[in-house]
């Protein structure tokens, strides 16, 4: 097809004359602050075990998820993670900080809409896809680990 | 200017032996010349705090504090803007309410609401009209039609936009965390409003030429610029080809909201059609922020053009400095939903050429 | 002495590993047109996968944090609950299972979302 041809090279032209991130500085900078964001988890989480030994692993990994998404959240209401990740990029939004930001962000935009109607309602509309397939293949692990258990 | 990214095209990436144009098929006339051409005899320009810091910023005529404008609401806020702009120009062209025959409006979000709600409180006739960021030609154009007509007198045109409220209708929650890629474009927070009168000594719409959807085959979201420029392109050759002009004929063209990028192209696609713009060429986006305020390649959204032809534009040509301009608003049609169902990006663009 | 360079080994995994993962996820956003949304599901969906292979375990005993933290760590503990929970009551046990292991956080994002709701609204960049 002679238009599908010209559509090609039309974008063979954009993809020419497009400016592209910069990749070294842009893999710097989420290598960085997705390890910063790992390690003060890593370190959250030493200072838990330090002070409450007696609580187990279990629950002490538990409650330092619970604190970074804690802190994310925070950080997204005073509105600085955005800005942290206009730099950070997928350094922010692959730790579960970026889970919370995106989960905090649609309920804040959708406050005008009202409690029900808006904030309910739109909560999930960025972090369904990861909650959805999260659950599903999940569940569809653990059936076939136990169907394969059982059958050995 | 960015002779370093004309030159690629020059240099024969995209170049071909055949003309783009005439792919799309055998031209109807677009092309309107205006028997008794209107005067836009007022106009005011609304943009928030970011814009106001931008190289315009001085033009405008009023540069908002808080882009909430105390208001609840970011589309409440776009309202208040919109209103402002339309008291504005009213006044300015020394008339009241409801001596305006008609308003024609527009905006970005769903429903054309901001234009809806803001009509409710004139109580004079009213279309709302939906062209994404090329509004303000369209209705510059709608207007110009029935004023040399003779069926309206006074029309006022209008549109607005919101960066908060477009993100929301096109993109993320604002605080959602995303990093942009370099090439998109920053939605200009702003609202502007010309009158358009059959008698007065403001400049004159003469021309008009009314936009086809074109399509290229872009999918990017963020690449507005690419999307658009084969639009802009179009029309550009049938008012050119149709009045037997050039754009020395011009002293200045300007373009909506392709930003750095997309005037590049742009540039680059007429270099092919076989028309060189050179200096004289303008692109609103591109000159309504600045590098340091980190909006990747310029402003975009239906009140970049508006309020840069309304403030910058429409003083320099009463000072004397432009004789002739034509004004090309670029628009890109889609929908958050028509994106994710696969769908390529269709673009338009409507041109009006505007006289001293 | 010893504990304490064992320590900074441990950190200094964590960081590697932490921002390794994050910048594979940066590389996959700029070299194809993935969206984040897709990056997450598929970062997930490797937490998943590893944990469902049984490989998960001891991956997170050596780098701790730095894969625990990343969406990968969520997938994971998504799978590792409806296992265990699977095993505990039956099959229908894997519906369940992932989110109840993972109910802590999940209920924290969301009752501090609606807190911060009711605190704060989006600011107009």
């Amino acid at each position: 097809m002679e238009k599908n041809d010209l559509n090609q090279r039309y974008e063979d032209y954009v993809a020419s004359v497009t400016p592209k991130t910069g990749t070294f500085h842009s893999l710097w900078n989420s290598f960085w602050i997705g390890g910063v964001t790992c390690v003060l988890a890593q370190g959250i989480g030493d200072i838990y075990y330090a002070l409450f030994p007696h609580l187990g692993k279990d629950l002490i990994v538990n409650y330092t998820s619970m604190t970074i998404i804690a802190l994310a959240i925070l950080f997204t209401g005073f509105g600085f993670f955005d800005v942290i990740a206009r730099k950070g990029g997928a350094g922010s939004f692959l730790p579960i900080t970026g889970f919370a930001n995106a989960m905090a962000s649609a309920s804040m935009e959708f406050k005008t809409e009202g409690l029900i109607m808006g904030t309910s309602v739109k909560m999930f509309t960025v972090v369904g896809p990861v909650i959805v397939n999260g659950v599903v293949w999940s569940a569809v692990a653990g059936m076939i680990n136990l169907l394969l258990a059982g059958g050995a | 200017m960015s002779i370093k990214t004309l030159h690629k095209g020059e240099t024969g990436v995209f170049l071909t032996n055949t003309r783009i144009i005439d792919k799309i098929g055998p031209k109807p006339a677009q092309t309107i010349v205006y028997k008794n051409p209107p005067h836009i005899i007022g106009r005011m320009t609304v943009v928030g705090a970011k814009e106001g810091k931008g190289p315009m910023g001085k033009y405008f005529h009023r540069v908002l504090s808080d882009d909430k404008m105390g208001e609840k609401t970011f589309e409440n806020a776009e309202i208040k803007m919109l209103t402002t702009a339309i008291d504005g120009a009213v006044a300015n062209a020394g008339l009241r309410a409801k001596d305006v025959d008609l308003m024609i409006s527009g905006d970005l979000l769903n429903q054309v609401t901001t234009s809806n709600y803001v009509a409710r409180q004139y109580h004079v006739p009213y279309f709302g009209i939906y062209s994404a960021c090329s509004t303000m030609t369209e209705a510059l154009n709608l207007a110009s039609t029935f004023i040399s007509a003779g069926h309206f007198d006074n029309i006022l045109c209008s549109t607005a936009s919101h960066f908060a409220t477009a993100e929301r209708t096109y993109r993320y929650p604002l605080e959602y965390g995303c990093q942009r890629p370099p090439y998109a474009q920053w939605t200009v927070t702003g609202a502007a409003c010309s009158v358009l009168s059959s008698e007065g000594n403001g400049p004159k719409i003469t021309m008009g030429t009314i936009g086809r959807v074109v399509d290229f085959g872009t999918t990017d979201l963020n690449n507005m610029g690419a999307a658009m420029a084969p639009a802009a392109m179009d029309t550009m050759v049938a008012l050119f080809r149709e009045t037997g002009s050039g754009p020395k004929d011009y002293d200045l063209i300007i373009t909506g909201d392709l930003g750095k990028l997309g005037s590049d192209i742009l540039r680059d696609l007429m270099m092919e059609q076989g028309y060189y713009l050179g200096q004289r060429y303008i692109d609103c986006g591109n000159m309504m922020y600045d590098s340091s305020q980190h909006c990747y390649q310029g402003g975009s959204g239906a009140a970049c053009s508006a309020t840069v032809f309304n403030s910058f534009v429409l003083d320099k040509m009463l000072q004397g400095e432009y004789e002739r301009v034509a004004y090309f608003a670029t628009g890109a049609l889609m929908s958050t939903q028509s994106c994710y169902q696969g769908e390529t990006i269709p673009c338009i663009s409507h041109a009006v050429v505007i006289e001293r | 002495m010893d504990p304490l360079l064992d320590k900074l080994l441990v950190y200094l995994i964590v960081f590697a590993v932490g921002g390794g993962l994050c910048a594979i996820a940066q590389l996959l956003i700029i070299k194809t047109k993935l969206t984040p949304a897709r990056i997450l599901v598929i970062f997930l969906l490797v937490g998943v996968v590893l944990e469902g292979i049984g490989v998960y375990k001891p991956l997170n005993e050596f780098c701790q944090a730095g894969i625990s933290v990343p969406i990968i760590g969520f997938g994971a503990a998504l799978t590792r609950g409806a296992i265990e929970y699977a095993k505990q009551i039956g099959i229908l046990g894997a519906l369940g299972g992932g989110l109840i292991r993972t109910s802590l956080g999940i209920g924290t994002a969301v009752v501090m979302s609606y807190i911060v709701t009711l605190i704060f609204s989006p600011r107009s960049k």
